[in-house]
């Protein structure tokens, strides 16, 4: 048997500003064990539900991500409308669910420059990052805001986009659709991006399920599931299966998150075809009551909110589950029989967030 | 309604077996959380088979009870109860990978659910009686 050693990687992340810490045992370049440290970042933001009314608790719940920001929010709301009984109209569910999509294709552009950072891909990187650039554009068109959204809240939206802003969006979602296919060709077919990711890290489609891997983790390995399925906000209305792979290695989970950056793309179009006349939100009167587990699907997976009300204003209880949390396990097992130097490329396909992740 | 949940009151004694059955059937584990009630606790293990989403509830009079750690059965589990140990100070046994007390790295030692203006105030009284 070789020599032992002990790596410590992180908490810096060669090109992922995220806090984890893994103790890596090797022998000589082969990782045989992992141990995974998170806990750098953890703020309390759950106890402060104590502290804010349910209503002013949007703006917090929106703060948990800078990525994933107004899904946060958004799954936040429909849990609190679920225990209010609350019809929100239909208009706001479209534009919550376009504002859902431009988020995802943010953070999966996003992820993409990152990836291609991480194996020294510099031109790839820049060409992710231009795309998302223009998407952040609209984003601050449209709500205000480049990062925080803050246009969702308790019983709707708090912004409209008229029909001539919407139809001029779909205009430049259709241009950067097709500079995002010569971006997708590289990832998919170039041989230096096969060969850091192709047979790396491989997870099978029961150990995905039994190890409670969500988001392009848990499809990338052969699973169909996707919370948007459930059919929350207008994701009933829309045509779309989620995108799966069998080989569940590391290209796999590349490739599924390029193919959900077209599906958000063509999800987006159906919104804007279908999108109903009327209001944006109704008048919230009351307070909660009863408990109530709210799941969407995140750029990274499923995210789990249980709320637990008794009818003041305040909550008894708000617990964020997020999907990365969900995913270190999974990444934990798949690391031991990795080379030393694919662990940083490794550790970036469950696209770990760890400050949602402390929350 | 998005979706029905099922939720379900069960005795600590019977944990073990219910999760075991889930594991059986081929549930993903989905969380496990704590909510504190008054003096007591309560303990959610939820699930989630082809979007069917089941919710095992234990309550706890405090949090001096044991909980037998799921890990030998969900591997997974051990975040969420080093999470549980760290925040509400529960006492689970057998958890796999087991941080004691040190998943979150805070300056102050578990649990932290009881607050740090509490803390403060308890060491000021300390230092009183010192004197």
């Amino acid at each position: 048997m070789s020599n032992r050693t002990v790596v410590p990687f992180g908490p810096q992340h060669p090109v992922l500003p995220e806090p984890i810490h893994l103790d890596l045992v090797l022998e000589d370049e082969l990782v045989v064990e992992a141990i995974p440290s998170i806990g750098f970042i953890h703020r309390g933001l759950e106890k402060l539900v104590e502290k804010k009314d349910f209503i002013e608790f949007v703006y917090v719940a929106e703060r948990i991500c800078g990525i994933c920001s107004f899904i946060h929010g958004q799954t936040y709301c429909q849990g609190i409308e679920e225990l209010m009984k609350i019809q929100v109209p239909d208009r706001a569910l479209f534009l919550r669910t376009i504002w859902g999509e431009m988020s995802r294709i943010h953070s999966h552009t996003l992820w993409l420059g990152l990836m291609a950072d991480a194996f020294g891909f510099e031109s790839l990187f820049m060409h992710s990052w231009r795309i998302r650039e223009r998407l952040l554009d609209i984003i601050e068109e449209t709500t205000g805001g480049r990062v925080i959204f803050g246009s969702c809240k308790i019983g709707g939206v708090r912004r409209d986009i008229n029909s001539e802003v919407l139809q001029r969006i779909q205009g430049e979602l259709n241009q950067m659709e097709k500079e995002m296919k010569e971006i997708a060709n590289v990832f998919i077919k170039d041989k230096s991006v096969k060969n850091r990711l192709v047979g790396i890290g491989v997870l099978s489609r029961s150990e995905a399920l039994m190890l409670g891997a969500v988001g392009p983790m848990l499809r990338a390995s052969g699973v169909s599931q996707d919370m948007r399925k459930l059919g929350y906000a207008a994701y009933k209305n829309v045509e779309f299966e989620p995108i799966t792979s069998e080989d569940g290695d590391s290209y796999a989970r590349c490739v599924v998150r390029i193919k959900e950056v077209f599906q958000s793309f063509d999800i987006i179009r159906q919104c804007i075809q279908k999108i109903p006349a009327g209001p944006v939100d109704i008048k919230v009167t009351g307070n909660p009551s009863g408990e109530f587990f709210s799941r969407t699907e995140q750029p990274r997976g499923e995210v789990v909110y249980y709320l637990k009300a008794n009818g003041t204003k305040n909550l008894e209880r708000m617990r964020v589950r997020t999907p990365t949390f969900s995913n270190i396990p999974s990444i934990v097992k798949v690391i031991p029989g990795s080379q030393l130097a694919d662990i940083p490329v490794l550790l970036l396909t469950i696209d770990p967030c760890i400050s949602c992740t402390e929350r | 309604m998005i979706e029905d949940q099922k939720m379900l009151d069960i005795n600590l004694t019977d944990l073990n077996t219910l999760i075991q059955t889930c594991f059986d059937e081929l549930y993903r584990l989905v969380q496990i959380g704590c909510t504190k009630t008054g003096e007591g606790y309560e303990v959610n293990y939820s699930f989630d088979k082809n979007y069917k989403f089941v919710n095992y509830k234990i309550k706890l009079k405090s949090n001096e009870e044991e909980i037998p750690s799921i890990t030998g059965i969900y591997w997974n589990a051990f975040l969420y109860e080093n999470e549980l140990h760290d925040l509400f100070g529960l006492k689970i046994k057998g958890i796999n990978v087991d941080f004691q007390g040190k998943l979150y790295k805070l300056a102050q030692p578990f649990p932290f659910s009881c607050g740090p203006e509490i803390k403060i105030v308890e060491k000021k009284e300390e230092k009183k009686n010192e004197q």
